[in-house]
């Protein structure tokens, strides 16, 4: 498998740490009810196709990624600097 | 009961390790003067880029790149992150960056030959085929399973950094993997 990570360009998986499904984008406001909060900590959907996650470039740039790939088919289809990213720190 | 005549002398990361050399590839250790980690502020990059050539001589570097020589070189280190080797940071470089002293945090050591480059392809993932990887380039990547940069000053020299805490295993790496192209080469 491999990521073309933004900064650095295509690297092999092994530089590349996984943390999950992109959520953490996603923080519910505070005044949110506690149903969205909820599902924010607690609930994941586990797609079969197009799903968006997390990745740090551990032994590379350092960078946090947004990496959208399709779980049946191990596809990537694009990545992006967490940063740029819908709800990213700008 | 301290010995008032005790006198205390610096190690090198590499002390008692290299120099180390294995048919016609050398590993030798560079003792690269200051290391500062340098990250702009936000907002700050160009002025950074302006002030740093202005103080230094050195063209900041573009991610993957580095600029300068041996007296002092400017290297790519990860996003938003610079490391300068050799000179003291100038001080006017705060008003648009934060420094690090980063000087006893890293082993630098220097791989040169022919073959030098299919020592590394042995313990790293990176495409290091002349025309990908040229000399000036720089990558943050793995060696083995350690954090490294790698930057290739020549077609057969490579300066490889490590975390000091990691030297021995580094230099080890480094060996094996040496051993193993003179190895074939004697085929």
């Amino acid at each position: 498998m491999r990521i073309t990570c933004p900064i650095c360009g295509e690297r092999d998986r092994r530089e590349f740490y996984y943390q999950g499904d992109a959520v953490a984008l996603r923080r519910p406001e505070v005044d949110d009810t506690p149903e969205d909060w909820d599902a924010y900590l607690h609930l994941r959907d586990n797609p079969a196709g197009v799903t968006r996650d997390l990745w740090y470039h551990e032994t590379g740039c350092g960078a946090w990624l947004v990496v959208t790939r399709n779980t049946v088919t191990h596809e990537v289809l694009g990545t992006v600097l967490a940063r740029d990213a819908a709800g990213g720190a700008a | 009961m301290a010995d008032a005549s005790l006198s205390l002398a610096a190690l090198t990361p590499c002390a008692g390790l290299l120099p180390l050399t294995i048919g016609a590839l050398s590993l030798s250790e560079v003792e690269p003067g200051h290391l500062t980690a340098i990250a702009p502020l936000r907002g700050k990059a160009d002025a950074l880029a302006a002030a740093f050539k202005a103080a230094h001589g050195l063209d900041w570097p573009a991610p993957n790149r580095a600029t300068g020589g041996d007296d002092a070189r400017a290297v790519w280190f990860g996003h938003a992150h610079v490391l300068l080797m050799g000179p003291a940071p100038d001080p006017a470089l705060v008003a648009h960056a934060s420094l690090t002293d980063v000087s006893d945090g890293w082993a630098l050591v220097l791989l040169q030959g022919a073959g030098a480059a299919d020592v590394l392809a042995r313990i790293s993932p990176i495409d290091l085929r002349p025309g990908v990887f040229q000399p000036g380039h720089t990558a943050r990547t793995e060696l083995l399973h350690m954090q490294a940069a790698i930057t290739r000053l020549r077609d057969d020299a490579f300066l490889i950094m490590g975390f000091r805490s990691m030297a021995r295993t580094m230099v080890h790496d480094l060996k094996i993997a040496m051993e193993g192209v003179e190895a074939r080469r004697a085929d």
